[in-house]
């Protein structure tokens, strides 16, 4: 089992013919996920490595029954109206890869969203990735080398970094240690789907055993995580690596991503680490210390439910 | 970016929100000329990119146009928050009654934006609502449904506000709502909103932030306040080193090379991505290493815009050796950026197996890379090495320079 | 000036064709080739951009064609 996406999941491509979205089609399809067809208004008839392209998610439904995934791979300016598309056409997991996309934008089309059940992870990520069934997005790139990081297995991964999401996975495997599912949530300061939000999922998850989590400064989104682990009793030991602690000394500076910004006092790492300390969330110094973080809060767990 | 004072009020003005009397100071002629054109006792404010003026001493009173040419010259020099004055804000002293809190921000969990709203203004608005929470009030609101003034009036009554004071804040509350929205703020806020003793509101003072990211879509906005396109309105200026980084990145639109940001080390970094960049700049000073820049590299760029940058970062003054480091990339080619940075090197006149201390960027295509690096001569590893192990191997060679 | 990593040649005959020129310079993703009445040209402040795609290889007659990596020796 995995969340969100398994081999079975069909998903379309909007922006297909775009550089960075045919580049994402080849890399997707090596791996051995389903992509019914793509999305470029003006370009119905062609198509990307044999995904048939289409005008509009309407005419993909039509021709091929309803499709539970979309990748939203489209400039900026258009990313609001290529979410309220596929939505509208009862798309239900949205995967945004584009980056700079305007804060309201991002809110209108998340809530749009929530009125409709569906989902949107990103903007600004690498999507996600279940090893050995399937992946969404850029995550892990060309097929072999995305093999070489993920390997399937029992930790989950969440990161508002994508290429973290890899380093972490690659250190993981490296280590013996599989992943279930890893999810780039987006750089930015409102993103569809937070740390918090995904919990719930690889909870219910049985091949979930164990959670990593890439974090860095700006937003409030660790104290929401260290808050519903608190509150629900999480089975899931998390633990999380904090970047960007150097950035404390720096308010007002924006580095990396465009939610890494330390305005407040709870932006800092050292305010994060606390929170997430306090809930029983191990934050490591390095990368390289997360797999025996993770092997020894597993092996505990296991312990004390036996 | 946030905008001073001045711009954010000229802003308001456009909106007909209620202002006061005032004009823009460049001179302490200028300041009194203001004075007396308003007639009566006068504020003078620092126009600044930060909150703290008046602990600053950079908020002044004057009973006579006389006095403001002195107080512009005590002001003008103060840096508030190392931010440097540009103007001075000249306005009328209103006789205020009560003063009011009105902001407008973007919450994260909620993904929605929400209005605050005290009647307890003028002060630091977090303090107010520990101490006394039922006077802040704080009301999500739609980006999709219609947005109609009965959510400001529900979010001023909530603080107890009735009578005709809540008919006069009403339109005020709602003008900044449609404001936040209308031109992509990330903050929108009023305060003080002052009650004047004859019962009329104004504005004291307001302090707007446009997205970044939004920028292109409020030229003509930008344009009409006088915004040069090259004012990033940060924490501090950017330097030239760090405009010249920003051109590297600009002049080729294949993948990112930028976001340099100067410190004052001697080990360059050409590093990447963006979270790879903070880890990756944690882990060199850890080890006690000097960075001498923070930068990110991602999204593939050109052996050419790889090779400006690292020509950028290796004339910086004082700058010794560069590390060039990523966390295993996906998109961003290995051979790529080896290419890019040892060009960069040679075409500095150096030989890039003395000026690279360390290549660690494992991942996509990174066969190629290592014959490349292997040619040259330059020290590298692969994923087997850590991030933290990379730096530490690049600064261990400064210590031995 | 010359390529620091890459090197690309193509063999005369097939240089002076101006389909196979056209085709070339269509192509290239790095714009390594320019097509004109006389053939094709290499442009050289460009080489060095070769993403080893191979495309270049499958638009000439087999062997017509070599890109040469100066760093494999």
């Amino acid at each position: 089992m995995s969340i969100l996406i398994s081999k079975d999941t069909r998903f379309l491509i909007q922006g297909i013919t775009g550089r960075e979205a045919v580049n994402l089609t080849r890399e997707n399809l090596d791996y051995g996920s389903t992509i019914v067809a793509g999305v470029t208004p003006g370009r119905a008839g062609r198509d990307v490595y044999g995904v048939p392209v289409y005008d509009s998610v309407r005419d993909v439904v039509k021709a091929h029954d309803t499709v539970e995934g979309a990748i939203v791979s489209v400039p900026p300016g258009f990313v609001k109206d290529a979410c309220f598309e596929a939505i509208e056409n009862g798309v239900k997991l949205l995967v945004v890869v584009t980056e700079n996309v305007p804060r309201k934008d991002v809110a209108q089309a998340v809530e749009l969203a929530k009125l409709r059940g569906a989902r949107i992870i990103g903007p600004n990520c690498l999507g996600i990735i279940s090893p050995d069934e399937a992946k969404m997005g850029g995550v892990g790139g060309p097929a072999a080398n995305t093999r070489q990081a993920y390997r399937k297995g029992n930790v989950g991964i969440m990161s508002r970094s994508g290429g973290m999401t890899t380093e972490i996975a690659s250190t993981l495997t490296a280590a013996g240690l599989g992943q279930s599912t890893c999810v780039s949530i987006g750089g930015d300061a409102i993103v569809g789907t937070t740390y918090a939000e995904l919990m719930p999922l690889f909870e219910a998850d049985p091949d979930t055993e164990a959670i990593a989590i890439y974090s860095e400064p700006g937003g409030r989104m660790e104290a929401e995580l260290a808050e519903w682990v608190r509150e629900n009793d999480s089975r899931l030991p998390v633990v999380a690596f904090m970047a960007g602690r150097f950035m404390d000394e720096m308010k007002g500076m924006r580095f990396g991503h465009a939610g890494t910004i330390v305005e407040g006092k709870e932006d800092t790492t050292a305010e994060k680490i606390a929170r997430m300390e306090a809930a029983g969330i191990s934050v490591a110094e390095r990368i390289e210390e997360i797999p025996a973080l993770i092997k020894a809060r597993m092996q505990a767990s296991r312990a004390s439910t036996q | 970016m946030r905008f001073y004072e001045y711009e954010s009020k000229a802003l308001f003005r456009q909106r007909g929100l209620p202002l006061g009397k005032g004009s823009l100071a460049r001179s302490p002629e200028e300041a009194k000329r203001a004075a007396e054109e308003i007639g009566g006792p006068v504020v003078l404010k620092s126009q600044v990119l930060s909150g703290g003026r008046m602990k600053a001493g950079a908020v002044k009173f004057a009973d006579t146009p006389d006095e403001c040419p002195a107080l512009y010259e005590a002001i003008e020099p103060i840096l508030v928050n190392d931010q440097k004055c540009r103007a001075v804000l000249v306005e009328e002293k209103t006789p205020v009654a009560q003063e009011y809190f009105v902001s407008v921000t973007w919450d994260g969990r909620r993904k929605l934006p929400v209005l605050l709203f005290s009647d307890m203004g003028g002060i630091d608005i977090e303090e107010v609502a520990e101490k006394h929470p039922e006077h802040v009030s704080k009301t999500h609101f739609s980006t999709i449904l219609p947005l109609t003034p009965r959510i400001a009036k529900e979010a001023i009554a909530d603080v107890g506000v009735t009578g005709s004071d809540l008919n006069r804040l009403t339109p005020i509350v709602f003008e900044l709502m449609k404001l936040f929205l209308d031109y992509d703020l990330t903050l929108a806020e009023i305060n003080p909103l002052a009650r004047l003793e004859d019962g009329r509101f104004i504005v004291l003072d307001g302090h707007l932030d446009l997205e970044a990211e939004a920028r292109r879509r409020h030229k003509t906005l930008l344009a009409e306040l006088g915004i040069g396109e090259d004012e990033t309105r940060q924490a501090r200026e950017p330097t030239e080193f760090e405009i010249a980084g920003r051109k590297v990145n600009e002049a080729d639109h294949r993948g990112v090379a930028g976001n340099v940001v100067q410190f004052d080390g001697n080990l360059g970094l050409v590093i990447g991505a963006g979270g790879g960049s903070l880890t990756l700049f944690d882990a060199v000073r850890n080890h006690g290493g000097k960075p001498a820049n923070y930068c990110e590299i991602g999204g593939n760029p050109s052996v050419k815009k790889a090779c400006e940058l690292t020509k950028l970062i290796l004339s910086k003054p004082g700058v010794e050796k560069i590390a060039v480091m990523m966390n295993v990339v996906s998109n961003t080619r290995v051979d790529i950026v080896a290419r890019g940075v040892i060009k960069g090197c040679i075409e500095s006149g150096k030989d890039p197996a003395e000026v690279i201390t360390i290549f660690r960027i494992p991942g996509a295509w990174e066969e190629e890379g290592f014959k490349i690096l292997e040619k040259y001569g330059v020290e590298y590893c692969d994923r087997s090495v850590s991030m933290y192990e990379a730096a530490g191997k690049a600064v261990a060679k400064m210590g031995a320079a | 000036m010359p390529g620091l990593f890459i090197n690309v040649t193509v063999a005369d005959d097939v240089a002076k064709d101006v389909e196979i020129a056209k085709k070339l310079e269509e192509v290239c993703p790095v714009s390594i080739f320019k097509a004109g009445d006389a053939g094709v040209e290499i442009l050289e402040e460009n080489l060095d951009e070769c993403v080893l795609c191979d495309l270049c290889l499958e638009a000439a007659p087999e062997g017509k064609v070599q890109v040469v990596k100066l760093y494999a020796s």
